[in-house]
């Protein structure tokens, strides 16, 4: 398997190393004062931290250029043909998202 | 025995090798395989099950017969060693010999050790299975033996990358290389074979009026000049994966009789191609009738490969028998080299073939039914319309047509193709991605249609690179067409065998679907049917219409059974070559290594560093007295320790404060510079992550310390967080484990002035 990473280009798998779904980009907003009521828990930070769809398909998890560039990326794929429809870089998605 | 004025072996450099200790002589050229078949040697090997004697069947990576012993290195196909002086190689699956086995006995308890007898058999009791039966039914069945010891040969592994990968050097496979490379494209051509040509070193085929392994001669001399065209002999692709990497594995050293040091016996190439020809031919498939197993009983094609490449003949008098026309070359070539032709036997009522005269008997309508001899075959029985008699011979050649090799394009899960004009599967369209089939690969069987689409496909190739095409002329071959009607198995008295090298016969698929075993994985589970070496390349075929049959559906709704990668068995030490020893992982010494070694203190590992853990003095005879005396030290006095190992990571920016904040539990920001606090980093969930100490430099800098098996896993968490939680943060940092060394100096005598000699220490 091949990663094209925005960056350096095509490479072999094994420089990535892999975290899972891509939930971990959108980590819920804390509301202080919610928060000091429910002892910080909220039905989101669940979902957050345990929920994870698991589908035969369409999928975006991140991957972790390790053995490169250390860019954290957002990969598109198929989960039953292994095929790679994007790369993107986490810091564009964030970016973009928090400005 | 060998052919005068036939084959490409070099007469003039004779070569001496034994075989189960006895001595031969063969040529520079000739393999294993066919220099026993010129000596005569026709008893190869014994079966896997019942220890039934067996010869050869083929002339390549196929073979399920003569499987051998040599240079340690068990279950190697006689058909791919390449003869070189003083080549000893033993059979394999015998006591005390090849010809008198005593397991042979278990033939004769045939009837009882059907499919499925050790699942009904072993039963009871339980306990039994793993002390008593498993030990015994493995030591009585199998393959070779390996060695105790470890193996000590030399393996490689390396990577290449290319426009085009051509997997196969026949003629489709040349075509495609020679458009691809005269275009200056990146091309790589790998085929299993020592010498590239494919069955065009093998036939009596002529291309634009020339011999066929002379134009493929020509056109290899042609490739070898190009720089961007890299031939790889010796080397079986043998899995396809995702991203257009595939896997190779090279013979670089098993030919060479004395491989110096630096040579490796193996290398398994990584091959990342952006598109990929496969040209892997086709492999010649057998017809099942009774005691069709014997020595002497060969693929027609390799009857015809050992005689036109190797110049040797199969047997004194060859019966040749088929359901196609492709079986005719075989008794032409054998014919027109003086070889006696017993009888051509054709199993169709009128073949087109028949007509016109030859120079051999010619029996249409016929069937072989059983065959005698012990050791070697000594005659066939055959049966036609107007009934059974028998036909004398010491060899047959059989043709039950041919298989596609098309397992590549089946390695990402999809299933081949059937096509009735063929009898056989093909690769389906698209199957791998950046994938073209070609020639007879893809059910081409013409060598002119192959020469075609091996240009063809590469011309598709150039324009999918972005690379302009070429003008080639097309050359002509002149071999005709191929006609075919299907025969899979020929009833008679005694055993039919599918898998010569799992020891299946045709009575055992059935009774697999009478026993509701009737899916071909399942079949194939509680038969062992295609399980060996040879992964069922010769059989599955022909258990899959047996089944078919037996199940009242088609060939195409009974499917095949899953093609995974290797297509040809892979040695670990090759996949893991350079893993050995201090190969297994890299090694980190911290700065006082090497007085830490030189005082004798034992190293033990974290993670990769080596670390002390103690250091004796003279007159300490327990790790524990020595122990004692440091903790003492730092107790009363001072002890120092290197603690290089320890993660350091140097943080900089004018958020670097707010950001350290943010990945540990506490505050950072308060931290005055010049100071140093410890800190605590959670998972996001919740967990802890790691701890150490962070010292701030400057307002804007900071340098941190992890714990030395997580420094890795720290770097990874402030980028994630600094990447995907806070990118509005101004700050950068990088890994400086290795440009600080750390020592910690601690005790109740420890003052500014005494850490002195430590900082002034030269490191």
């Amino acid at each position: 398997m091949r990663l094209s990473c925005p960056l350096c280009g095509p490479r072999d798998r094994r420089e990535f190393y892999y975290y899972g779904s891509d939930d971990y980009l959108n980590r819920p907003h804390s509301d202080p004062q919610a928060d000091a009521s429910s002892g910080g828990w909220s039905d989101a930070w669940e979902d957050y931290l345990h929920l994870r769809d698991n589908p035969a398909g369409r999928l975006r998890d991140l991957w972790y250029h390790e053995g490169g560039c250390g860019a954290w990326l957002a990969v598109t794929r198929d989960t039953s043909t292994h095929q790679v429809f994007d790369v993107a870089l986490v810091v564009d998605l964030k970016g973009k998202a928090g400005s | 025995m060998r052919v005068v004025n036939k084959g490409q072996i070099d007469r003039s450099r004779p070569i001496g090798f034994s075989f189960d200790g006895r001595n031969h002589v063969g040529f520079a050229g000739d393999t294993l395989a066919s220099a026993l078949l010129a000596n005569g040697q026709r008893l190869v090997g014994r079966s896997f099950k019942y220890h039934r004697p067996r010869g050869l069947w083929s002339a390549g990576s196929e073979e399920p017969n003569a499987l051998v012993t040599a240079r340690q290195i068990p279950n190697q196909r006689a058909t791919m060693l390449e003869l070189y002086d003083g080549l000893a190689a033993e059979s394999q699956n015998r006591w005390p010999s090849l010809r008198w086995d005593v397991l042979s006995i278990n033939d004769a308890f045939a009837p009882f050790l059907g499919a499925g007898f050790y699942y009904k058999t072993f039963m009871w009791p339980r306990a039994f299975w793993e002390g008593l039966y498993e030990p015994l039914i493995r030591r009585a069945a199998g393959l070779g033996k390996l060695p105790r010891s470890h193996d000590t040969g030399r393996y490689e592994k390396a990577y290449a990358f290319c426009d085009l990968l051509v997997v196969g050097a026949g003629p489709a496979g040349l075509m495609a290389a020679l458009v691809a490379g005269r275009a200056g494209a990146n091309v790589i051509v790998a085929d299993e074979d020592a010498r590239m040509g494919g069955r065009l070193n093998a036939e009596t085929i002529q291309i634009d009026g020339q011999p066929g392994d002379q134009w493929a001669a020509g056109i290899l001399a042609e490739l070898a000049s190009l720089p961007n065209v890299r031939l790889m002999p010796r080397t079986t692709v043998t899995g396809a994966y995702d991203g257009g990497t595939y896997g190779a594995l090279e013979r670089v050293g098993h030919h060479v009789a004395a491989p110096g040091a630096d040579l490796p016996l193996e290398c398994f190439w990584r091959i990342v191609a952006r598109r990929c020809i496969l040209a892997a031919g086709a492999i010649e498939r057998g017809i099942a009738f009774a005691n069709n197993d014997r020595p002497g009983i060969m693929a027609a094609s390799a009857v015809r490969a050992y005689l036109n490449r190797w110049g040797v003949a199969a047997g004194r008098s060859v019966a040749v028998w088929g359901n196609n026309d492709d079986a005719w070359r075989t008794a032409q070539d054998l014919a027109a080299a003086g070889v006696r032709v017993a009888a051509m036997l054709d199993s169709r009522a009128d073949p087109a073939r028949a007509k016109g005269p030859h120079d051999f008997p010619v029996f249409t309508g016929t069937q072989v039914v059983g065959s005698r001899g012990r050791h070697g075959l000594e005659g066939l029985q055959i049966r036609d319309p107007k009934g059974t008699r028998m036909l004398a011979c010491d060899c047959l050649a059989v043709s039950g047509g041919w298989n596609p090799t098309l397992h590549l394009s089946c390695h990402m899960n999809d299933r081949p193709v059937w096509r009735e004009d063929i009898a056989g599967f093909v690769p389906k369209p698209g199957a791998v991605p950046g994938m073209s089939v070609v020639g007879a690969a893809n059910g081409t069987m013409d060598t002119t249609a192959c020469l075609a689409e091996g240009a063809r496909a590469a011309q598709d190739c150039l324009k999918d690179l972005g690379m302009a095409g070429v003008d080639v002329d097309l050359p002509q071959a002149d071999d005709g067409r191929f006609d075919i009607s299907p025969l899979w198995v020929v009833a008679g008295q005694g055993r039919a065998w599918l898998d010569f090298q799992n020891d299946v016969t045709v009575k055992d698929v059935q009774q697999a679907a009478r026993e509701n075993f009737a899916s071909v994985e399942h079949m194939k589970r509680y038969t062992t049917q295609g399980m060996a070496p040879d992964q069922g390349k010769n059989s599955n075929m022909a258990a899959l219409a047996v089944l078919a049959d037996a199940t009242g559906r088609g060939i195409p709704e009974t499917g095949t059974t899953t093609y995974r990668p290797p297509f040809v068995p892979v040695a670990i030490a090759a996949m893991g070559a350079g893993g050995r020893g201090k190969g297994f992982a890299p090694e980190r010494f911290m700065t006082s290594h090497l007085p830490t070694v030189e005082r004798g203190a034992p190293m033990i590992e974290a993670g990769l560093w080596y670390r002390p853990s103690y250091f004796p003095r003279p007159g300490e005879t327990t790790w524990q007295q020595s122990c004692d005396r440091e903790v003492r030290a730092v107790r009363t006095a001072v002890g120092v320790a290197d603690v290089s190992t320890l993660g350091k990571i140097d943080i900089q920016g004018p958020d670097a404060a707010a950001f350290l904040d943010f990945v540990y539990i506490n505050r950072f920001s308060t931290l005055k510079p010049g100071r140093v606090r410890y800190g605590l980093m959670l998972r996001e969930d919740g967990h802890v992550l790691d701890d150490g100490t962070t010292a701030r430099l400057a307002p804007d800098h900071f340098v941190m310390t992890t714990t030395t098996a997580a420094a890795g896993l720290v770097m990874r968490h402030l980028e994630f967080v600094h990447q995907a939680l806070c990118p509005q943060f101004d700050v950068r940092f990088i890994s400086v484990t290795e440009q600080w060394a750390q020592f910690a100096i601690a005790g109740p005598k420890v003052t500014r002035s005494s850490q002195q000699p430590a900082r002034d220490a030269p490191v």
